[in-house]
């Protein structure tokens, strides 16, 4: 019975598929459907770098144009993820400047890049469009100067948060003088100043340019001449937002504000001059993401600019925004969806600022729409994160950090567990969690029992045994990434659910109880994990085998082995009995 | 394939010994080989996996205390033994403190107890580079210190940083270094006064309103202010009462001025404090009768602050 369609046919209703779950799933009906589907998929996502290798990536899709790739675990954000680790792009690239020539799309995440990387991708892709690199490392600005000189259709230079060993401002002048195609540039962690006629021609000559996030370098005086010139712009990052205070400054700063009708975001604000706030009122009322989160101003002024900004959705600020503010945001904004605080002085042994539990309370009260939540604190009560979960029950994804570990509720001086217990319960919706404070194995029960739409679990100094691990990793359906650092958590729950871990994308556990031994077993009994031992101390088998690893990182694979692991990663699956002697000779370390 | 039974067998099987101690050396290497795949709970939830695997190994009431001694681990590879752990350990942890999973004499398993932030600290402390705390002295300073709540000690400004937390990405700990570096930023201005034979200079980010910069200025020229009502008042060996020297300063005798980024001449204090500190460049107290030009009212104000 000849009822199928002709495979172009297919391939054209394919092509509505956007989502990799529903390529996936498309691509299991048959083989004829997974042949199709394959030579027609143009976008792969790669969550973990090590989790596949290049080689089966391009012998599966041969016609891919746009790749995103993540490397290191995200704890390696906060440092404790050690030099030299990996999450190298480099052998990606070899492969596909053979295999893919029309690749026009590359995202990366944590991930290390070499100026030899960004020759090659510069060089090997003709139609490349879109650069993303996000916290990633290892290049210098004179990479940037080849994507910029070659790469003739280039649309978008993201380097958000990346490390780049700013050699020169210089990079930015080889955008050749007929490139006109820029859409977005974010050069925003970059501490050279770049030559500024050399930008204001770029921006002239960029009639698309949408996105346009200058560093700290460009001063608040030259930025009306760029606003003057692409007023298009729906996204702004200022340079540093302070100048002598003069009123010429003032007015055409003002003038050019007012002249951006489509500006939808801004960030940037470094240093600010309280003065020159006003400056941009015209835009305010448009805004839906405002990034404040470098500013170092106080409460008073906070408050009389987002009380402006009545369109807000995505807010981002530091904590001098007190409570007060915070209900001044509850009051204005409310179509306000994202909230993040950050720490002025997180290593700071006293407060510096009066922001508590409760200006988060009062957003989760006086904003509907609020799902997203990243908020520092000193203090928490387990009365206010109930109030907070009922308060807001379409809740998506919650990350409390207070401050000081292992802090019990203040007022009560209990363990958090109720206050979590009461999120996870509430919020069923509820798709990544980091919690801190004083918490018990009770609140990983709470967890495991309610919380089965989870994806991103992030623990801290907490729990009590085994037990509550083994909550998180039976309870939890849908955990994708589990991350956990100095918790008494130990080789009992991890090997009962080791089967637990090939469903998810990857395991990160530091400063538990994780023996030696455990890793072992481990490794070899379950070989699509790859279990990663690294330890700074030498190698694990001249140590018992009861003794913890300082960091264990698991991830499921089909990749086998990676074969570029430092001196201080080990693979568990290897034979350690022979390994001692071997090992001191390579390595000599 | 049959995925292999990696859990904590129950109460049923054969005792294989605990991973702490070494007393049956032989039955590590005989059971290890024969760990067989056991279903305890006939239950298929372990997650996404499939029921087939299933190897639940936690007793069925989660909220009774873990039956520890029957769910002691079995580890290590046929052959080898771990001797009792209190003799092997690494020179560079007390493992015991942090990670006891020592049975105790009962043989009870406990993992009880919570290490306190100190040890931790303490431990990494001891660690070699890479993961060591920022300041090797402020964690021992952490000794101290049980950040657990009730006996946090005066504990130093800057306290005992552990690696990664809180949890907050360089780019931004590195921004938020250097802008409080900015503000810390002195801005010295000459200060001059008629009459007076020298200038001072004064850093107007010691001040945070006018009130205060009024004080400074009234403690820098008091001197020369006493000098000055010496022939009038009292003898200049006299002390000065407050009040008096405050009069004379803010009394019609002299105003305080300040010279702009323009080179114009304006009266202290009609511009927010942060707008006038980044606008001043030299400060200048002016005898009230020159002021006069300067603009009416402030002749009004010298009189109305009498």
């Amino acid at each position: 019975m000849a009822y199928s369609f002709p495979e172009e046919v297919l391939e054209h209703v394919f092509s509505f598929l956007k989502t990799d779950k529903d390529r996936n799933a498309v691509s299991l009906v048959c083989r004829s459907w997974y042949e199709i589907e394959r030579w027609c998929r143009r976008r792969v996502f790669i969550g973990n770098c090590y989790s596949v290798s290049p080689e089966i990536v391009i012998r599966r899709f041969p016609e891919v144009r746009a790749l995103e790739m993540k490397g290191k675990p995200h704890f390696a954000d906060f440092n404790l993820v050690p030099e030299g680790w990996g999450g190298y792009v480099y052998p990606w690239i070899v492969a596909m400047s053979v295999a893919y020539p029309f690749l026009e799309e590359i995202k990366l995440k944590r991930m290390v890049v070499t100026d030899d990387t960004l020759e090659l991708i510069s060089k090997s892709f003709k139609n490349f469009k879109v650069l993303v690199l996000s916290s990633c490392e290892g290049f210098t600005t004179d990479g940037l100067a080849s994507i910029a000189a070659n790469c003739r259709n280039l649309r978008d230079l993201d380097l958000r948060e990346s490390e780049v060993e700013d050699l020169s401002g210089h990079w930015l002048s080889h955008f050749p003088d007929n490139c006109t195609s820029l859409v977005s540039l974010n050069m925003s962690c970059l501490g050279s100043e770049v030559s500024f006629s050399a930008l204001e021609r770029l921006v002239a000559r960029s009639p698309n340019l949408k996105t346009l996030r200058l560093n700290r370098a460009v001063p608040l005086e030259k930025l009306s001449n760029l606003l003057l010139r692409a007023p298009q712009l729906v996204e702004l990052g200022t340079g540093a937002y302070s100048a002598e205070v003069r009123s010429d400054t003032f007015s055409n700063l003002t003038e050019a504000f007012s002249a951006c009708k489509h500006l939808k975001g801004l960030s940037g604000f470094w240093d600010v001059v309280p003065a020159y706030l006003p400056a941009m009122s015209s835009v305010c009322s448009g805004l839906t993401w405002l990034n404040l989160s470098y500013a170092t101003i106080q409460s008073s002024d906070l408050i009389k600019l987002v009380t402006q900004c009545r369109n807000l959705q995505r807010l981002w600020v530091l904590d001098y925004i007190e409570d007060s503010g915070l209900e001044a945001v509850a009051a204005s904004c409310k179509d306000l969806q994202e909230l993040r605080v950050f720490p002025s002085d997180p290593f700071g042994a006293e407060p510096n600022v009066s922001l508590t539990e409760q200006g988060l309370v009062s957003v989760s009260e006086g904003c509907p729409k609020l799902h997203s939540v990243l908020y520092f604190c000193r203090q928490m009560s387990n009365a206010a994160l109930v109030t907070i979960a009922r308060n807001r029950p379409k809740m998506i994804r919650f990350r409390l950090c207070i401050i000081e570990p292992r802090v019990p509720d203040y007022l009560t001086l209990e363990p958090l567990d109720t206050g979590f217990g009461a999120i996870v319960e509430n919020c069923k919706e509820l798709r990544r969690l980091s919690m801190s404070g004083l918490l018990t194995d009770r609140v990983f029960e709470y967890i495991g029992t309610h919380a089965k739409k989870l994806e991103m679990l992030s623990i801290a100094f907490a729990g009590d045994s085994d037990l509550g691990l083994h909550h998180v990793l039976s309870g939890c359906e849908s955990l994708r990434k589990l991350e956990i650092r100095d918790c008494p958590f130990g080789d009992k729950a991890l090997l009962a659910n080791a089967a637990k871990l090939e469903t998810m994308r990857s395991l990160w556990m530091s400063s538990c109880s994780v023996s030696f031994g455990a890793c072992k077993l481990l490794g070899q009994k379950m070989p699509r994990l790859n279990v990663e031992v690294i330890d700074e101390r030498g190698p694990p088998n001249t140590r018992p085998e009861s003794c913890p690893v300082e960091r264990l990182y698991v991830y499921r694979t089909v990749g086998g082995r990676r074969d570029d692991m430092p001196g201080f990663v080990w693979n568990m699956d290897q034979d350690f009995s022979t390994f001692r002697d071997s090992q001191e000779q390579e390595n000599g370390n | 394939m049959s995925p292999p039974l990696l859990g904590i067998e129950g109460h049923n099987q054969a005792n294989v010994s605990p991973m702490a101690s070494s007393s049956s050396t032989d039955c590590v290497s005989q059971n290890v080989s024969c760990l067989k795949e056991r279903n305890y709970l006939g239950l298929s939830d372990c997650s996404s996996v499939d029921s087939s695997t299933v190897m639940l190994t936690v007793p069925a009431d989660p909220k009774s205390n873990l039956n520890l001694k029957a769910t002691e681990l079995r580890l290590g590879l046929p052959g080898s033994h771990s001797p009792g752990r209190e003799s092997e350990f690494s020179p560079l942890i007390d493992e015991k403190q942090l990670f006891p999973l020592i049975p105790s004499k009962d043989g009870i398993f406990s993992s009880g107890n919570k290490r306190g932030f100190a040890d931790t600290v303490n431990a990494f402390s001891s660690r070699p580079a890479g993961t060591h705390t920022k300041t090797e002295v402020a964690s021992q300073e952490c000794n101290n210190n049980k950040i657990n709540g009730s006996n946090i000690s005066s504990a130093p400004s800057a306290k005992a940083q552990v690696v990664g937390w809180p949890p907050i990405r360089s780019f931004r700990k590195n921004t938020l270094a250097t802008t409080s570096k900015k503000n810390d930023d002195v801005i010295f201005v000459k200060v001059s006064m008629d009459g007076a034979p020298y200038l001072r200079k004064v850093d107007l980010r010691t001040c945070a309103t006018y009130q205060e910069l009024s004080s400074a200025l009234e403690k820098m020229f008091s001197c020369f202010t006493i000098g000055q009502c010496g022939p009038e008042g009292a003898p200049s060996r006299e002390v000065l009462s407050e009040s008096k020297l405050r009069d004379i300063l803010h009394g019609s005798e002299y105003v305080l001025t300040y010279e702009d980024k323009d080179g114009d001449w304006m009266l202290v204090g009609d511009v927010p404090w942060e707008m006038f500190i980044s606008s001043c460049k030299r400060l200048k107290i002016m005898k009230g009768s020159d002021a006069i030009g300067l603009a009416p009212r402030a002749l009004e104000k010298s009189k109305n602050r009498n």
